[in-house]
């Protein structure tokens, strides 16, 4: 059997993952959030690409990884959309890496850090999309709905957690 | 600098990262094609593999959903067919009637039209469409469908469903196609307020509402006005069904300006199938004609019905029409007729109040007192008339009792335009 010395706390959080999970999952994520709001429209408030986003980097706790995930997962959910393709992928690159630079610091695997990571990230995504819809690209007039947008982030902690404990599941180092 | 790289290497990557997706930005932005657009054709690469590689499992996804909802309401849920198809049926019997009365009115229309040299367009030929997918981006109403290019499918076809319109095309895939619907912020109609034919757009708002911002105040806008296309932006043909006006209020924004809400008249986040408008022509289809010749024949069956069940009405009352001449020509009103004029038909007869007893006061009517005898029988029929005996039979003391029920009517050697002295 093969045994692993981890020489830092670092090493001892970093998780990996399966080649077919870290492949599948997200892409089976983007693939969810696009048929469930035919049935539910409702659902659309959700973001679950968002939610695999955070997971992954905080759970390799690798930044470079983490922008490179982010990346591919949101540049894959924009070219589902009618928006210009690296709206999704640029913020999600940047909470990939920021999620993943914290996970350095903090214990992500807590209940409540979780919680709290899911909500301020939700947050931060509506903030970055507005940032470049409106200063990027130059769509002024385009209001954020930040009632909508804070919704959007409970809903999005609440459907995170559980969704979390079935992907720790996955990890190939356990 | 070896360690400056290595010392801000994920930095570095994230930098690169946002860098290379800006520029991806920056050229799509270049374009200058607005998201309501279709891509230009290395972006439409980029989706059409994208969507590739997603479509076979939102179709099988959409085949299940649909067999196990088919299974359930064509095999299991069959509880109220017979009250529904009875009910189908009085709604077929009353549509038929009003499209009777409709056809009239768009021939009346059509005609005028060609008066006015007014060319309308009609829809000919549609492609029906199952809806496969979302965007997935609640900021993004975009619909991907399971038709594309090889059911003759192109950018900006209006897409509609018999309830009103849905949105437009936006990129067209081999086997698929995503469709822009009118709630997007970024698409856009040509609209008619349909009673008091005011011209507006309509765009979809941030909070996925339709909308109308470029009109001012205006208070003859109300809740609950028909919206309709306009055909003015050359996607929709005009006069399809938009929605209803929801709401009014000033756009904080654009100080004169109203947002109007508007219902759709589809439910946009419940979309099964879709429409596909592929052509249109100046005239209707040979199918609309047939229908609408046999509306027109259902509109001279009524009208026919319905004057036999006048002139049946008519025959079991009063007439007050005059009877006609000898030789059969209608009655005519000769004071009415004006010199060098061919005499009019009479077609009014000024009623005439029937006589309720008989004429005891007109001079020369009443018997001198000498011929009086105080107590005697009086010889004067009307008077006779005027004092009825039971035990006596009436048609021996009055020879010409008039009829008191029946109407009557002046004899054609009477002027019926003239009014009749008026009896004391």
């Amino acid at each position: 059997m093969a045994t692993r010395s981890y020489t830092s706390r670092r090493e001892l959080d970093e998780h990996t993952f399966h080649p077919a999970v870290a492949l599948l999952v997200p892409v089976a994520f983007i693939i969810l959030q696009a048929l469930l709001p035919k049935p539910f429209p409702k659902l659309a408030i959700l973001d679950l690409p968002l939610i695999a986003t955070i997971f992954f980097a905080v759970s390799r706790r690798n930044p470079i990884a983490g922008t490179f995930t982010g990346m591919v997962i949101g540049l894959l959910q924009d070219v589902l959309t009618n928006q210009y393709i690296g709206i999704n992928g640029i913020t999600k690159s940047i909470i990939g890496y920021t999620a993943a630079s914290i996970g350095f610091k903090v214990d992500v695997d807590n209940l409540s850090t979780r919680s709290l990571m899911c909500f301020a990230f939700s947050l931060a995504q509506s903030g970055l999309l507005y940032l470049i819809q409106n200063h990027l690209l130059g769509h002024l007039g385009v209001p954020v709905l930040w009632l909508h947008e804070l919704i959007r982030a409970v809903v999005n902690t609440l459907v995170a957690i559980p969704i979390f404990f079935l992907l720790d599941r996955t990890r190939s180092d356990e | 600098m070896e360690s400056f790289f290595v010392r801000f290497r994920n930095a570095l990557v994230l930098v690169t990262v946002l860098l290379l997706q800006t520029i991806l930005l920056a050229v799509q932005v270049r374009d200058l094609r607005g998201p309501s657009q279709p891509d230009g054709r290395k972006v439409t690469l980029l989706r059409s593999w994208a969507v590739a590689a997603v479509a076979p499992f939102e179709r099988s996804t959409g085949f299940i959903g649909r067999t196990v909802r088919g299974g359930w309401a064509n095999y299991i849920d069959l509880r109220h067919t017979r009250q529904q198809n009875s009910d189908l049926e009085k709604e077929v019997a009353r549509l038929r009637l009003e499209q009777a009365q409709f056809a009239e009115d768009a021939i009346q229309g059509r005609r005028l039209q060609a008066l006015l040299d007014f060319r309308r367009q009609y829809v000919t030929s549609t492609v029906a469409a199952q809806v496969i997918g979302t965007s997935g981006v609640d900021s993004s109403r975009v619909l991907l469908i399971d038709k594309g290019a090889d059911y003759g499918l192109k950018p900006d076809m209006a897409v509609i469903t018999p309830d009103g319109i849905v949105g437009k095309l936006r990129d067209v895939f081999p086997h698929t196609a995503q469709v822009l619907e009118i709630d997007d912020p970024s698409s856009g109609a040509g609209v008619i307020l349909a009673s008091t034919r005011i011209r507006a757009i309509i765009h979809g708002g941030p909070d996925g509402k339709v909308q109308i911002g470029n009109l001012t105040a205006d208070s003859r806008i109300k809740p609950g006005e028909i919206v309709l296309t306009s055909g003015g932006d050359q996607v929709f043909p005009r006069g399809l069904k938009v929605g209803t006006i929801e709401s009014l209020a000033p756009d904080k924004d654009r100080q004169l300006y109203s947002l109007i809400n508007i219902k759709p008249a589809v439910n946009l986040s419940q979309l099964e199938e879709v429409l596909i408008i592929t052509a249109t022509q100046a005239d209707l289809s040979a199918q609309a004609q047939q229908d609408l010749a046999q509306g027109e024949a259902s509109g001279e069956q009524i009208k026919a019905d319905a004057k036999r069940a006048a002139d049946l009405a008519a025959e079991r009352l009063p007439s007050l029409t005059p009877p006609p001449n000898a030789d059969g020509t209608p009655a005519v009103d000769p004071a009415a007729a004006k010199p060098g004029e061919p005499p009019k038909p009479v077609t009014i007869v000024p009623r005439t109040t029937p006589v309720l007893h008989p004429d005891r006061y007109s001079p020369g009517q009443t018997p001198p007192a000498s011929t009086l005898t105080p107590g005697g029988q009086n010889s004067n029929p009307a008077r006779a008339t005027f004092v009825p005996d039971s035990s006596t039979d009436s048609s021996a003391t009055a020879p010409a009792p008039t009829p008191r029920k029946k109407p009557v009517t002046p004899s054609p050697s009477t002027p019926p335009g003239t009014p009749k002295e008026p009896q004391r």
